[in-house]
């Protein structure tokens, strides 16, 4: 895998993840190459587009778009799934996520993201252990009432 | 208003967020934002040393504007701080932010890699993971240094937790593909392979990846992986649904580690040891069989995961090319899918077909479901599966079906979406040439691709055309170098006038290069079709050409006009004499269709394929003067061409080998246009033996290139000296000797050189050449020059040979064989006339004296041998050709 981008109908980046270095121009370019050629893919087409030598993947899921970038020998279908499993995980952990959840809580869709997959590898794909991860480290943290007494700027 | 956040949220900066949310206006946000940096610049450099939670805020409302697409220029420092935090939300904040924002300042990750370096060895595993993925996430050269020997440590030590050896084995990965000479196999190589065994599936999972990698490179030291990975994935296939708890995904058992399974095995040829292969096999029917079972699940993700394997299986089945049975069960699995109402698995069934297509085994039943391929080319409502459908139809695309498929493409381009017609355009082209039998299918072929879709006709094709028509004799008829136009109009009218209205009416919608073809193409009509001469005369005089800002086509415009109307028809007539035959190449529309990526894309064999075949169609130029010694040469080199050569053998021997010959010129000169480069000076030397054009020599500075043409005793070299450096060459001199007793042998002229040669620039010397009588010998070229103050010296030998001065002769068997008995020595008594064996006959034509010369070449396939023998009217000649001719097999 080489990178994730989350995107709204309105081309607004939600996420980003590169698995191989980039110069920020790339990533720009990048960006907006996929939201430009996704967003314009007609309903029910198919979730496949080649893009220079890569394969492009995409889902639309509510207001989001996931989009992934693997190289030409990987797998489309479980690629696909990969996404699917990543929102599984996301609608976990926030209860029927939304896209508010992934714009205020960035943070945790990016630790939810390398739980799952490292280095453009699938790590673990298990969702109880995803989930038992996740939980012990927000065990680490601290309680809802430390929360709201701490200053708002 | 802000979500509900989970855990340990900061408000401050879901504050933040929903401030920026609220701005009316991009510059709204700007100044949000401005104001929020200055803040937390202010607390950064403020005297009162900041507690860790408002470090982690400040940290993370920073990333979060660099998220936006800002730029970020501190805050560097306080993020490496977080790493060293004992809370283990702040130290997880400080390491998405480095791993986000890389710095490549060396302070900085000097205190980065101490950090990771001590949650490396503090035992606790989240702490482990989150330095092992900081590592995977920043993947640089320094990290790569500092830790590439400790991750395989953790990685196969006993005591590791098992996410810990999960992360480790995908960091080690890729630290592994960003600097591989940095990782060291050793004696954990062994243990890592054996992770295949591991119970949990997750590490499994994980470790494969690595493995797979490394098995990419070092096959050898990991083929023991094989065996281990078969029996794993047959545990897996045979496995009840249920058996794998969390790793079944919608009743399919370990998709992830399947697929990863199938991909190791593609790292190596089948399993040779029976039983492995065996299970291996009845895996592959297992997950084909599976196939047809009806859906345990209607949900998309059960078909998803379970045809992700399917589709490994096909891809593995089609790396070994060897279990017939399966290859053609694949088939048609795939043939089913082409018919899905899932889009998603009609494209991929498309672009998996593509590969079988190339398989000996398979090709006939992929052709079989040509009729749905084009159905889909016309009906599916998705471009990029129509696009599959396209690339499939070229992949299965042989002699038999070419012309339905070539039709159908046509069709299609006439609608294509503006985005693939230029690929499309190349794909016909390709094809026409390709499989093209008779020449006026070709020219029909090209003529419709031009009209449907002349404005994506580029340049290659042009030039490929342009290429294909003049090497053939039978249009060369149509004298005129560039009037390939002429001939495809004239196939539709006679009459001069037409053909150039015709033609000119197309002049405005030409590329510059073109339009400059075209000019020239003009005076050529007003060479052959005088009743032009006033109309192209006055196109000429037009302001649009004669004052064309294009500098070529202004100054063809104003010379041809002159030309026209000074010269007399005589010198006209030898001004635009006849050009000999282009020398045959690499297509330029293959090298263009492979620079565009896909799976359409030209695979090597295809590219040779079409070399062999568009040889045919582009053979029969005009007679080179080594043709005799060429053919012969060529006979049995034991190159993937050599089956063209099946041509000739039933070819009725001794009559017609010159001929025969001239057809094998223009397909093998090509042997390389960018013929690598040699290094040592006598293998340029040799290679120009049978051709006459390249590239004699190249190091980092120069590249010397030669065209060279022959004709009786005389012959004349271009040499072409390129300044592959920016600097300018000075004192650039160049000397051609003949050593010894070339000297009365061999006469060589040339001009002296311009001293000096830019950087990039190329300069041309003519050489002319006169042979005096026969010879052994080549002549020496020396180069000198200065290149940054440094004297540089080179000596070359110059590749003329005995062989150039060939005058191909046409002869009946009959006469042959008189001649060869005058000539024979003892040796030879009774020779039969096998349709095997290559003869040729040719007159060395030499100032002096006229050397008769015969070639037996006769090849014996089982002992993969052949014999040469040549029989000369000079001993000394046969002798040399004999030392020439054999180096080339």
């Amino acid at each position: 895998m080489r990178f994730l981008l989350l995107f709204s109908r309105q081309g607004k980046l939600r996420l980003q993840k590169w698995y191989t270095p980039l110069t920020e121009r790339e990533k720009k370019k990048i960006i907006r190459d996929m939201t430009t050629m996704v967003l314009a893919r007609q309903p029910r087409s198919c979730n496949f587009l080649h893009w220079k030598d890569l394969k492009i993947i995409y889902k639309r899921y509510a207001s989001l778009y996931f989009c992934l970038g693997v190289e030409s020998q990987e797998n489309e279908l479980l690629a696909l799934e990969v996404i699917h499993r990543y929102v599984e995980l996301l609608d976990k952990y926030f209860g029927n996520v939304c896209e508010l959840d992934i714009i205020f809580n960035f943070e945790k869709a990016y630790f939810i993201l390398d739980e799952f997959l490292m280095g453009g590898e699938v790590q673990e794909t298990s969702k109880q252990t995803i989930n038992r991860c996740i939980e012990n480290s927000d065990m680490l943290q601290e309680t809802m009432e430390e929360y709201m007494s701490k200053p708002a700027f | 208003m802000p979500a509900v956040s989970k855990g340990d949220g900061m408000r401050g900066l879901a504050v933040f967020i929903s401030d920026i949310r609220n701005c009316k206006s991009k510059e709204a946000e700007i100044k949000r934002i401005n104001k929020e940096l200055a803040n937390i610049r202010s607390k950064f450099k403020g005297d009162k040393a900041l507690d860790g939670y408002s470090k982690k805020k400040y940290v993370c409302k920073l990333l979060f504007i660099f998220l936006l697409g800002h730029d970020i220029d501190f805050g560097h420092m306080e993020a490496v701080n977080l790493l060293s935090s004992n809370k283990y939300t702040e130290k997880q904040i400080g390491y998405l932010f480095i791993s986000v924002l890389v710095n490549s300042n060396s302070e900085l990750i000097r205190l980065i890699n101490n950090a990771i370096k001590n949650d490396l060895s503090s035992r606790n595993p989240t702490f482990m993971c989150l330095a092992l993925h900081c590592i995977a996430n920043v993947g640089s050269r320094e990290m790569a240094e500092a830790f590439a020997s400790e991750i395989p440590r953790i990685l196969v030590a006993g005591d590791t937790m098992d996410s810990v050896k999960q992360s480790a084995a995908l960091c080690l990965l890729r630290l592994y593909k960003t600097s591989p000479d940095l990782v060291l196999m050793g004696e954990w190589t062994s243990r890592v392979v054996h992770l295949l065994n591991d119970q949990h599936m997750g590490v499994v999972t994980a470790a494969i990846s690595l493995i797979t990698c490394l098995s990419q490179k070092n096959p050898d030291e990991f083929k023991t992986c094989v065996s281990l990975a078969v029996s794993r994935l047959s545990r897996i296939v045979s496995s009840a649904s249920t058996d794998l708890q969390d790793y079944t995904y919608y009743f399919v058992p370990a998709p992830w580690l399947s697929c990863k399974l199938l991909r190791l095995l593609q790292c190596y040829p089948p399993p040779e040891d029976g039983a492995v292969k065996g299970r291996l096999v009845e895996c592959l029917e297992t997950i084909l069989n599976k196939a047809q079972e009806p859906p345990k699940s209607k949900k998309v993700q059960h078909s998803n995961a379970k045809n992700a394997i399917l589709f490994e299986a096909i891809s593995l089945i089609i790396h070994y090319d060897s279990e017939p049975n399966l290859l053609v069960r694949a088939c048609n699995q795939l043939g089913q899918f082409l018919q899905h109402r899932e889009t998603n698995l009609r494209y991929l069934a498309l672009e998996s077909m593509c590969t079988l297509a190339s398989s000996e085994f398979s090709h006939e039943a992929v052709k079989t479901h040509i009729e749905t391929v084009i159905n889909a080319l016309k009906t599916e409502r998705d471009v990029s599966v129509r696009q599959r459908a396209a690339d499939l139809l070229y992949a299965m695309c042989d002699r038999s079906n070419a012309k339905q498929i070539v039709a159908e493409m046509l069709s299609y381009l006439e609608t294509a979406d503006y985005s693939i017609r230029e690929e499309m355009v190349l794909k016909v082209a390709i094809l026409a040439e390709k499989y093209a039998v008779d020449y006026s299918w070709y020219v029909d072929t090209i003529l419709n691709l031009i009209r449907i879709a002349g404005d994506y006709v580029s340049e290659e094709v042009w030039y490929r055309v342009i290429q294909i028509v003049i090497n053939r004799d039978d249009v060369q008829g149509f004298a005129g170098s560039y009037l390939l136009f002429s001939p495809i109009i004239s196939g539709r009218c006679v009459v001069p006038l037409v053909q150039f209205n015709l033609l000119h009416s197309k002049f405005h919608l030409c590329s510059v290069p073109t339009r400059a073809l075209l000019l020239s193409a003009y005076i050529k009509f007003i060479n052959l079709f005088p009743e032009t001469k006033v109309t192209i005369q006055e196109v000429l005089r037009c302001d649009s050409q004669i004052r064309n800002s294009d500098v070529e086509l202004q100054q063809r415009a104003v010379e041809y006009l002159k030309l026209s109307s000074i010269a007399s028809t005589d010198v006209l007539a030898t001004v635009l004499e006849e050009m000999p035959p282009f020398p045959e190449r690499e297509s330029s529309i293959l090298a263009k269709l492979k620079k565009k990526k896909g799976p359409g894309a030209v695979s090597v064999t295809e590219l040779d394929d079409s070399k062999r075949e568009g040889g045919e169609l582009n053979g029969g130029g005009e007679r080179a003067a080594d043709t005799a010694a060429m053919a012969a040469s060529n006979a049995s080199t034991p190159s993937p061409s050599a089956d063209l050569l099946g041509i000739r053998s039933s070819a009725p021997m001794g009559a017609a080998p010159a001929a025969a010959g001239s057809l094998l010129v223009d397909v093998f000169s090509e042997a390389g246009p960018a013929a690598p480069a040699a290094a040592v000076n006598n293998d340029g030397f040799l290679r120009f033996v049978c051709k006459n054009n390249g590239v004699l020599f190249e190091n980092q500075l120069l590249q010397i290139g030669i065209k060279s043409e022959y004709r009786q005793n005389l012959g004349r070299m271009y040499l072409f000296y390129g300044n592959k450096t920016s600097v300018q060459f000075a004192s650039f001199s160049t000397t051609v000797s003949c050593p010894g007793e070339l000297t009365p042998q061999l006469n060589v002229q040339s001009k002296p050189v311009e001293p000096l040669v830019e950087g990039g620039a190329q300069i041309q010397q003519v050489l002319n050449i006169e042979c005096l009588s026969d010879f052994s010998d080549a002549p020496l070229l020396n180069i000198k020059f200065r290149y940054g103050g440094a004297l540089q010296n080179l000596t070359l030998k110059l590749p003329v040979t005995i062989n150039k001065f060939f005058q191909p002769t046409e002869m009946t068997s009959q006469d042959f064989f008189q001649r060869w008995k005058q000539l024979r020595s003892a040796l030879l008594d009774n020779v039969d006339p096998n349709p095997e064996n290559y003869v040729c006959a040719g007159v060395i034509q030499t100032k002096g004296q006229q050397v008769g010369c015969l070639l037996r070449l006769e090849p014996n396939a089982q002992a993969q041998m052949y014999r040469l023998t040549l029989r000369c009217s000079k001993e000394s000649v046969s002798k040399r050709l004999c030392e020439l001719l054999s180096q080339q097999f």
